[in-house]
């Protein structure tokens, strides 16, 4: 019996080793991209917020109602020109995605500051400078500063731009913020 | 036929548990104490910050885990894509305590986590903004393994379920060389400026029906030096 309870042991070690070693403890859920192939070689993907519904934060000072409700954002006079907003992300299967951070800034050192950071969880996140005026047809472009994950080694641009709903539905977003990325891989012309 | 079963079942039973018990007292995945931005010679800037979701301006998850999303009314993140996310807002301090700005983070469970190797991973990043200073964008791999073995789990085993102690390590574990992080600026002083970062954690009590209850975090980041200039004292 010693022998079998030995045998158990040893058996129970090496059960032990193989799933702590094989059986991977976080597995991100991964929605299939949905990626254009752009004439230059580059490719292009497309994501989209819906709002008001996929708006989690919005920190303004001059906003009066709080969002989320019970929001104490600080009443200190050097951020009163700042509106930071977070929101979820979806891709044009209209899946949540990811998460985003825009930051709108305006202050003497920096200037007109407008940014993006996109987190899609299990590909990696992106950090975009915005012009701050709207161009032609109400884009805004930015360039992508850098990334991280599997756009580690794109360069590129992306452009934003706020669609309003059309279609009259009670339950329809009253628009969405459009964003649209351009890449090429590092070294690469776009 | 039976005695011989159930010493098989002791046997395996007897067999993981110290295989556990191995992985959990393993000394080569001691904490890391030490910002290796301490002991360089360029400048630095420290922001400080509070982990404990219900001092941050908006903190939200899935809705299911221990620590609840602040405010109570927050949008959570149960959706596939992003239900081992997290999002948080809160406001920086600099090393006099002053407010120093705002700060996003996104944190996310990664694939890289192996147990094996002492290695509970997380990717995050942040979007930082100093007003009058400019905008950074932090990148950042980090390592929680020593953080759940010396709070997280004492607490479970606490009779009162909690943690009381002061506990200080390093939990940023690359991508950048010497397990730092990598942040990248944005705009005003920033703007074309890359270095490096480290993010550690000061904890003083954790609860298991809460999470962390007392505990400060600091994000320490390198000034490089510019030609003809000279390390100035710490922010």
């Amino acid at each position: 019996m010693i022998k079998t309870f030995i045998f158990g042991l040893v058996l129970g070690i090496a059960g032990a080793a193989v799933a702590v070693a094989y059986v991977p403890v976080v597995d991100q859920h991964r929605e299939a991209s949905i990626i254009a192939v752009t004439p230059n070689g580059g490719n292009s993907e497309t994501f989209h917020i819906n709002i008001p519904m996929d708006r989690i934060m919005v920190g303004s000072p001059a906003r009066r109602q709080p969002l989320p409700a019970g929001l104490q954002w600080p009443a200190d006079d050097s951020l009163a020109n700042l509106r930071s907003e977070i929101f979820k992300v979806r891709n044009q299967r209209d899946a949540v995605i990811g998460v985003a951070s825009r930051m709108a800034s305006k202050d003497d050192a920096a200037g007109e500051v407008l940014e993006w950071v996109l987190h899609l969880p299990a590909r990696g996140s992106m950090y975009i400078s915005m012009q701050s005026n709207a161009g032609e047809g109400g884009y805004r472009v930015g360039q992508i500063r850098t990334g991280s994950g599997e756009f580690e080694s794109y360069q590129g641009s992306l452009t934003e731009r706020w669609v309003a709903d059309t279609s009259g539905s009670e339950d329809a977003p009253a628009g969405r913020i459009e964003l649209v990325s351009q890449f090429v891989g590092a070294g690469e012309e776009l | 036929m039976t005695r011989y079963l159930i010493a098989l079942l002791l046997g395996i039973v007897a067999g993981a548990a110290a295989f556990l018990a191995l992985l959990y007292f393993n000394p080569f995945t001691s904490k890391n104490n030490l910002s290796p931005l301490s002991v360089g010679s360029n400048a630095v800037m420290n922001l400080t910050f509070s982990p404990v979701a219900s001092d941050s301006l908006v903190y939200t998850n899935n809705g299911e885990t221990r620590i609840k999303p602040h405010p109570e009314k927050v949008l959570q993140l149960w959706e596939t894509g992003v239900r081992r996310t997290t999002a948080a807002a809160t406001v920086l301090y600099d090393g006099r305590g002053r407010m120093a700005g705002v700060g996003v983070k996104f944190s996310s469970d990664s694939e890289a986590t192996r147990l094996m190797n002492g290695e509970a991973m997380v990717e995050s990043v942040w979007h930082i903004y100093l007003p009058g200073r400019g905008t950074l964008f932090v990148e950042q791999n980090e390592n929680y393994w020593s953080y759940l073995r010396e709070i997280v789990i004492p607490a479970y085993w606490s009779s009162v379920d909690s943690w009381k102690g002061n506990w200080h390590g390093t939990i940023t574990a690359g991508p950048g060389a010497l397990g730092m992080g990598r942040v990248v600026g944005g705009s005003g002083e920033f703007a074309d400026f890359e270095s490096s970062v480290t993010e550690s954690i000061t904890a003083r009590a954790y609860s298991v029906a809460q999470g962390p209850v007392a505990a400060d975090s600091n994000l320490t980041i390198e000034l490089p030096l510019r030609v003809g200039q000279e390390v100035v004292a710490e922010d």
